[in-house]
């Protein structure tokens, strides 16, 4: 007999018992779908905080209080920071001791955080406020939409101008025109002279998107602080090294080995690697434990259809069906809801992921698709044609009888 | 002479549980031909299901032969036997044995997909037949949608569908009221009536009565094998008569330790 009758008959047996159908496949859809799911949401974790720190360029440097990458833990050990914050370890001299190693930098500016009221007529919001030196922008790369980046004179002056970020931007102005127009910080006008581009991101945080920058001298001022969080410095050419090296021989003069750290962003990229690497594993092994289970029910349902189908297969056979014929019907059905199943587990990832990258940064890997696919069709496949095979080689008298 | 259309030689069932070895079918011999209209009696447990199954090739004979048309298919493989039983062989069961959720129509069609009938043939031959048991306004309906009666009907729609040398009916109307029963009991006798060769299997001696030849088993043995009214009234068939009975057994009653075994009713 033709295939094609066989796939129409295992479809119209598939059809009549929907509610059976459905529920099979969704072990499957389910497997699927948290597989890739989880996967994307460690992929898109890992690419997200890389994409924000190379968005500074290779060649850049930081410098930050405490010990980044000491013995203890070698990750960022946030007690070490708060007392180095405290203590007022970086100063705004510093970044202007490091601009002067022309030899090895070519630029340098320091970060200082607040967070304060920022009101423009009746719009009101909390932003981190970035107090950094105005060579920031060709350090972290960061364009302007409209307007430009403050400059230097500014930041002499300490000149009450501000670039906001763009989301901070249509938060306040919405579709207004920014540029000119003076919002008032701490209650005190500051004129928007840029509006940042949109970097994206923005997960249990605030994102670039959402900070106001100001000159590093205007923020001091208008915070009364001269806290310094960072310094950023891009080295002259390539060689990194040789700027981290007279970097640390500029601050031991001053302070103890543990009381600061100057990496690269490679070494960041690499304990981020590391640490969202065993992120991703750790959510790929939840998946993997959901993937089983949905595997087992797929088992479960297949062996329970079968079983329940026992009267109809020995009916089948006394009228006439051949093992074989048995057989690929069986196979047919189980293959047709497995792979439905996938595809249709995939697709649903695929929506929930984007609809979830509003919040989470998601990506979809090809080998995550892949890889819950094959195993969700290899499981259903095999459990459902072990149980068939079985029932295939009874006896049409006993499959009759079975009750 | 033509061959008979069915011919069981000397066949045994035998099972096997320990040490001890039952027969359920105890050194049987006997010839159907075609046109025949013979009803198996016996009591539960004597052997008549197990004879139904091993006749109609649902189950394998431990020993002996089975000639269909003269031909003898007791070493046809599974997928052979398949193909035998799909072309020459039609079911009615106690149980209806129709596929839940599924149409008349498609019921009926079910054995002409086996036989890899075009569709369009399967779905003509099925309405004819359909029509022919009286449901031809019920094709679409399922088994949940109709009654017994109706059911058993369909049945026996998709017993003829194939157009088979011969009908096994076990216990047909085993599940029925006796109105419904009637019905069927007619409808088998048209069938037999025009020609075809059907076998019914019951423990009902008077519903036996229908039959042309009644063949009486009990304890795995055919104990007798005689015409009724209706048989001895059709003499084109039953020329030949004597020739075909089933001669006693030459074994005697110690050859075989009977099992008793489950019945379908």
């Amino acid at each position: 007999m033709p295939f094609s009758t066989l796939l129409l008959m295992a479809l119209r047996s598939l059809w009549r018992n929907k509610s059976r159908s459905i529920l099979t496949m969704l072990g499957v859809i389910i497997g699927v779908g948290s597989v890739i799911l989880l996967v994307a949401i460690g992929n898109g974790l890992k690419q997200y905080v890389t994409d924000q720190f190379e968005q500074f360029g290779a060649n850049s440097i930081y410098v930050a209080p405490g010990e980044l990458f000491g013995d203890s833990g070698g990750g960022f050990s946030s007690n070490d920071q708060v007392t180095a914050l405290l203590s007022n370890t970086l100063r705004y001299e510093d970044v202007l001791e490091i601009r002067r190693m022309r030899e090895y930098i070519s630029d340098a500016s320091g970060m200082a955080m607040n967070s304060a009221e920022v009101t423009y007529k009746k719009a009101s919001e909390k932003p981190t406020i970035l107090g950094v030196n105005a060579s920031y922008s060709v350090i972290s790369n960061t364009k302007t939409d409209v307007g430009n980046f403050f400059t230097e004179i500014d930041e002499e002056k300490k000149s009450q101008v501000a670039v906001l970020g763009y989301n901070i931007a249509q938060d306040l102005f919405g579709s207004v025109d920014p540029i000119g127009k003076t919002i008032l910080i701490k209650n005190r006008p500051f004129k928007v002279v840029g509006v940042a581009e949109e970097k994206g991101g923005g997960f249990g945080g605030p994102s670039f998107d959402d900070y106001i920058y100001m000159p590093i001298t205007s923020s001091f001022q208008l915070f009364d602080s001269k806290i310094v969080v960072r310094i950023v410095a891009a080295a002259k050419g390539d060689d990194t090294q040789s700027a981290i090296t007279a970097i640390e021989e500029y601050f031991l003069k001053r302070l103890k080995e543990d009381e600061f750290s100057v990496f690269k962003q490679d070494e960041i990229l690499k304990v981020i690697d590391q640490i969202l690497g065993a992120l991703t594993a750790g959510l790929g092994g939840i998946a993997a434990i959901s993937l089983v289970v949905g595997g087992i029910g797929i088992m479960n349902i297949m062996l329970v259809s079968v079983t329940e189908r026992t009267r109809e297969i020995g009916l089948r056979k006394a009228l006439g069906a051949t093992p074989t014929v048995i057989l690929t019907q069986f196979l047919i059905e189980s293959v047709v809801l497995s792979v439905s199943g996938g595809l249709i587990g995939v697709g649903f990832a695929y929506l929930i992921a984007i609809v979830l990258d509003q919040f989470l940064p998601t990506a979809v890997t090809l080998g995550a698709v892949m890889l819950a696919f094959g195993v969700s069709a290899a499981v259903g496949i095999i459990f459902g044609v072990y149980p068939a095979r079985k029932a295939s080689q009874l006896s049409p008298i006993e499959a009759l009888r079975y009750e | 002479m033509s061959a008979p259309l069915l011919e069981l030689n000397d066949v045994s069932k035998i099972y096997s549980i320990g040490d001890e070895t039952l027969y359920a079918l105890c050194h049987v011999s006997m010839k159907i031909f075609e046109g025949e209209f013979v009803a198996i009696v016996g009591p539960s447990g004597s052997g008549k299901s197990t004879f139904l199954h091993v006749a109609s090739l649902l189950d394998k004979p431990t020993e002996g032969i089975i000639k269909i048309k003269g031909k003898e298919v007791t070493e046809y493989s599974e997928a052979e036997t398949a193909r035998l039983r799909n072309r020459e062989i039609g079911f009615v069961f106690q149980q209806f044995n129709l596929l839940p959720k599924t149409s008349a129509l498609e019921n009926v069609l079910l054995p002409l997909i086996y036989t890899g009938t075009s569709e369009h043939e399967r779905i003509r031959r099925s309405k004819e037949k359909l029509e022919e048991v009286g449901l031809g306004d019920r094709l679409k309906n399922t088994p949940a949608q109709l009654s017994g009666g109706q059911q058993q009907r369909v049945a026996i729609a998709r017993a003829l569908v194939t157009e088979p040398a011969i009908i096994f009916a076990d216990e047909p109307t085993g599940n029925l009221d006796s109105k419904s029963g009637q019905e069927i009991v007619k409808m088998i006798i048209r069938l037999n009536n025009s020609g075809k060769t059907v076998v019914l299997v019951t423990h009902d001696n008077s519903l036996a009565q229908i039959a042309k030849r009644v063949v009486k088993v009990a304890d795995g043995k055919i104990v007798s094998d005689e015409l009724t009214k209706w048989g001895k009234a059709d003499s084109k068939i039953y020329k030949q008569w004597p020739a075909w009975q089933t001669k006693q057994s030459k074994h005697t009653d110690g050859d075989c330790d009977y099992a008793v075994l489950r019945e379908d009713d």
